[in-house]
C-alpha cells in the first residue's frame, strides 16, 4: 500500500472575483520509505501541494488519501491530529521557540499528543532524539546560542519526535552554508535508509533534489516529470 | 490535553519574556493592591466614624418610664415610675442584644465648694456602667466610683470639667468635698472632656455620683416619703405634735399584727425606682433587635397584660444610626467604583499586551498549529498566560497592599482593617478579568491559518 495516493487533486485559491488555480490535477503515489524531491520554479505550486501533503490545507476537489485513509474533507481539528501522528515538519528557517531550551523545543509537539506517556518518557525519548542527532551535548542551549545547522538538526529532532511516517523538509537547507547543507542532507538520506523513513524534501535548487532518489518536477501546477534516479546513496548525490 | 501540561506551557511563556509579562501584569498589581488598600483604609475609617458616632450615643437606648394619663390628661413621660434597677439588671441578664444597662437617677441642684456655687446641667446617680455606655472610661483625673459604693450609697462623685472650672478655677478637685444640697461629697475623680453634644448641650457640665446616694440621700425620695400615705402619716404626726408629750413618737391606730398575720396579709412592697435607664445594643444593627428584646422582657416583668399599652418607652438615636449607616454605604460605593475603573485599565493594559504578544508570537503559533495544536490549544495557552499573569499580578498586589497596610497604620496613623472579602474579591476579579480582557486575543491566535502564520515574518 501506498503512504500517499493523490487523485486529480485541485486547488484554486479564490481572489475576490478573481480565481486562481495553483494545481491542475496532479495524479501521484509515493511509498513507504521513499526518498522524494519535490522540485519547480517558484509559482509552480509546489508549497501549495506540500501543503496539501502535509495536511495544512486541503484541496479544492480530489482524492487524497494517506495511509489508507481519505482525508480530503477532513476538518482542521482531525487535520491537526493527523499532522501531530504522522507528519514531521522542517522548515526553512527552523521556527524553533525563541528563549527555549534545544530540548524542550524538541519535546513540545508531544505535549500536542494524544498517546499518554509520562513526562519522564518523554524526556527520555526526546534526549535519545537530541543523541541522534548529534547534539547530545548541547540540550539545554537556546536557539540563539546554536549555529544554523544545529538550530536545523534540534528542528529534525524535533519533526522526528512523534515517530511521523512522513517528514515533510520545506527548503531545509535554504538558510545554511553549502557544507552544513550537506550534512542536513546526509543526516536525511540516514533517517531515510535507517529508519526506512518517508522523507519529502520541497526545493527549488537541483543540486539539492538530487540527493533523492525520485525527483517530482512541477510546472505550472501540474507533474512536469516524475523520475527515479539512480546511483544515489548516502555517500553523496552523483558528480 | 491536561490542565498542568497548559499550565506548563503558559509558565514557560511567560518566563520567556520575563520583563514583559512583569510590566503587563504591573496593570493588575497597582489594580489589585488599590482596591485593597483603599478597602482597608476605607474600613478602616468607616470603623473608626462608626466608633466615635457609637461613642456619641448611636447604639444606646433609653428607657423611660411610663405616662399617667387621668380623664383624657396626659401628664408626659415620666409621671409615673415603672422603671426599677432590677429591671436593669433583667434586661443586662436577657437581652442578648445588650451589653450593659445603667439606671440615671436625676437631680438638679445647687453645689457648693468653698466660697463658690454652680448648677450642674446636669446630676446623675448612676454605676459605673454609664461611663462604659457613654464610652467616657478614662478618666481625667482621680477615678470612677465603683459599685461597691453604689451598694453603699458612699457619698463619692465624679465631675466634669466644666464643674472643675467653675467650682476649683482649674486647680485638681481630686480629693476635695463638694456639697449638694447640704450633703457632701467627696470628689473621686475627674471625666475627660467631651465637648457639647449634637444639641448643643455642654456635656462636661455635669456631676455623677452613685445613683443610691443622689436618690436617697439628695432628692430624699426614697421609699418613705414616695410613699404618699407615709408622708401623710408624717404629716398628721406633725400636727398633732401638740398633744404629745414626746414629739414624733407615733399613735399606733392599729393593734400590731402577729407574724402569721404579717404572712397572711403582705404590705405592698415599695421598690426602688430610677428615672431612666441607659442601654447599649452590641452594635448598631443590634439596636432595634434589642428594642424588642427589652420591650418584652420588661413587659413580663411589669406584668402588662397583652391588651394593655407599654408602661414604659425605649428612645433610640434613629437619626444617628441613619447618618452613620448612609456614610458607610456612600464610601463603600465609591470605593467600588475606584475599583472598578483601576481594574478595568489594568485589563486593557493586560489585552493590548497579549495582542502585541498574539501578533509577535504568530510564527511559534503557526509551528504549534503544524506540529498538531488544535486550535482551542491555543485558545487555551493564550487565555491560561493572561489569567496567569491577572493572578500572578493580583497576588502581587494582595502581598503589597498588606505591607502598605501596615506601613500606613503604622506611620501615618491612619485606622486600617483586613477584610478577607476584598482579598477573595481581588482574587476573583484579577481572574476575570484575565479571562474578559484574554479572550479576544486568544481567540484572535485561535483563528490563524497554520500556513500564513508559518510564512509570517
Amino acid at each position: 500500500m501506498q503512504l500517499i495516493e493523490l487523485r486529480e487533486i485541485r486547488k484554486t485559491y479564490y481572489l475576490g472575483e478573481v480565481d486562481l488555480p495553483v494545481l491542475n490535477g496532479i495524479t501521484l503515489s509515493i511509498g513507504s520509505g521513499e526518498f522524494v524531491a519535490l522540485t519547480g520554479a517558484s509559482g509552480s505550486g509546489k508549497s501549495t501541494l506540500m501543503n496539501l501533503l502535509g495536511c495544512l490545507d486541503h484541496p479544492t476537489s480530489g482524492e487524497y488519501w494517506l495511509d489508507g485513509r481519505e482525508i480530503s474533507h477532513s476538518s482542521s481539528n482531525e487535520r491537526a491530529q493527523l499532522r501531530n501522528r504522522m507528519i514531521g515538519f522542517v522548515f526553512q528557517n527552523f521556527n524553533l521557540l525563541p528563549r527555549t531550551s534545544a530540548l524542550e523545543n524538541v519535546i513540545m509537539p508531544l505535549t500536542y499528543s494524544h498517546h499518554e506517556h509520562t513526562e519522564h518518557e518523554n524526556r527520555i525519548w526526546s534526549t535519545d532524539l537530541m543523541e541522534r542527532v548529534g547534539l547530545g551535548d548541547r540540550m539545554d542551549h537556546q536557539p540563539s546560542q546554536l549555529s544554523g545547522g544545529q538550530q536545523q538538526r534540534v528542528a529534525i529532532a524535533r519533526a522526528l519526535v512523534n515517530r511521523p511516517k512522513l517528514l515533510l523538509a520545506d527548503e531545509p537547507t535554504g538558510n545554511l552554508d553549502s557544507k552544513t547543507s550537506e550534512e542536513i542532507l546526509l543526516m536525511l538520506q540516514g533517517l531515510n535508509q535507517t529508519e526506512g523513513l518517508t522523507v519529502l524534501l520541497v526545493t527549488h535548487d537541483p543540486g539539492i533534489a538530487a540527493h533523492a532518489r525520485r525527483v517530482i518536477r512541477l510546472h505550472d501546477g501540474l507533474l512536469a516529470s516524475d523520475s527515479v534516479q539512480v546511483a544515489v546513496g548516502s555517500d553523496g548525490p552523483p558528480k | 490535553m491536561m490542565l498542568s501540561r497548559i499550565l506548563k506551557t503558559a509558565l514557560r511563556a511567560l518566563r520567556r519574556n520575563m520583563m514583559r509579562a512583569g510590566l503587563t501584569a504591573l496593570g493588575i498589581v497597582i489594580g489589585v493592591w488599590a482596591v485593597i488598600v483603599m478597602t482597608e483604609i476605607g474600613k478602616g475609617s468607616s470603623d473608626a466614624i462608626a466608633k466615635t458616632i457609637a461613642a456619641m450615643g448611636a447604639n444606646t437606648l433609653i428607657i423611660l418610664p411610663g405616662t399617667a394619663a387621668s380623664g383624657g390628661i396626659s401628664f408626659g413621660v415620666g409621671s409615673v415610675m415603672t422603671l426599677t434597677p432590677e429591671d436593669g439588671d433583667a434586661i443586662t441578664r436577657e437581652c442578648p442584644s445588650i451589653w450593659a444597662v445603667a439606671p440615671v437617677v436625676r437631680a438638679r441642684t445647687q453645689v457648693v465648694y468653698g466660697n463658690r456655687n454652680w448648677v450642674p446641667m446636669s446630676i446623675y446617680g448612676t454605676t459605673p456602667a454609664f461611663l462604659e455606655i457613654r464610652d467616657w472610661t478614662n478618666v481625667a483625673d482621680g477615678e470612677a466610683f465603683t459599685d461597691r459604693d453604689v451598694r453603699n450609697a458612699s457619698k463619692v462623685c465624679l465631675i466634669g470639667q466644666t464643674l472643675v472650672r467653675e467650682l476649683f478655677g482649674g486647680s485638681s478637685p481630686v480629693g476635695k468635698d463638694i456639697r449638694l444640697q447640704n450633703v457632701t461629697f467627696k470628689v473621686v475623680g475627674v471625666l475627660a472632656p467631651k465637648g457639647a453634644n449634637m444639641m448643643g448641650m455642654d456635656q462636661d457640665d455635669i456631676v455623677l455620683a452613685p445613683w443610691t446616694t443622689i436618690k436617697y440621700r439628695v432628692t430624699g425620695s426614697s421609699m418613705a416619703n414616695v410613699n404618699q400615705s407615709a408622708a401623710a402619716a408624717n404629716s398628721s404626726t406633725a400636727v398633732n405634735t401638740l398633744s404629745q408629750i414626746y414629739p414624733n413618737t407615733q399613735v399606733s391606730l392599729y393593734p400590731a399584727q402577729s407574724a402569721v398575720q404579717q404572712a397572711d396579709t403582705p404590705l405592698p412592697v415599695r421598690f426602688s425606682n430610677v428615672d431612666q435607664l441607659l442601654a447599649a445594643a452590641r452594635s448598631s444593627e443590634q439596636v432595634q433587635p434589642a428594642i424588642k428584646q427589652i420591650s418584652s422582657v420588661l413587659r413580663e416583668r411589669h406584668r402588662v397584660r397583652s391588651s394593655e399599652s407599654d408602661d414604659f418607652n425605649i428612645r433610640d438615636m434613629t437619626e444617628v444610626t441613619k447618618t452613620m449607616s448612609s456614610s458607610t454605604t456612600l464610601m463603600t460605593r465609591l470605593l467600588l467604583i475606584v475599583a472598578t475603573i483601576s481594574l478595568v485599565v489594568g485589563g486593557v493594559g493586560i489585552m493590548n499586551i497579549m495582542l502585541v504578544s498574539v501578533t509577535e508570537r504568530t510564527r511559534e503559533i503557526g509551528l504549534r498549529m503544524a506540529v498538531g495544536a488544535l486550535s482551542s490549544n491555543i485558545l487555551y495557552q493564550f487565555l491560561v498566560e493572561a489569567v496567569l499573569l491577572c493572578l500572578l499580578g493580583g497576588a502581587v498586589g494582595i502581598l503589597l497592599a498588606r505591607v502598605s497596610s501596615v506601613l500606613v497604620t503604622h506611620f501615618l496613623h491612619w485606622p486600617t482593617q483586613a477584610s478577607l472579602g476584598a482579598l477573595v474579591a481581588a482574587v476573583v476579579v484579577s481572574a476575570s478579568v484575565g479571562i474578559t480582557f484574554g479572550f479576544y486575543p486568544a481567540w484572535k491566535a485561535s483563528q490563524l491559518d497554520p500556513i500564513e502564520a508559518l510564512r509570517y515574518e
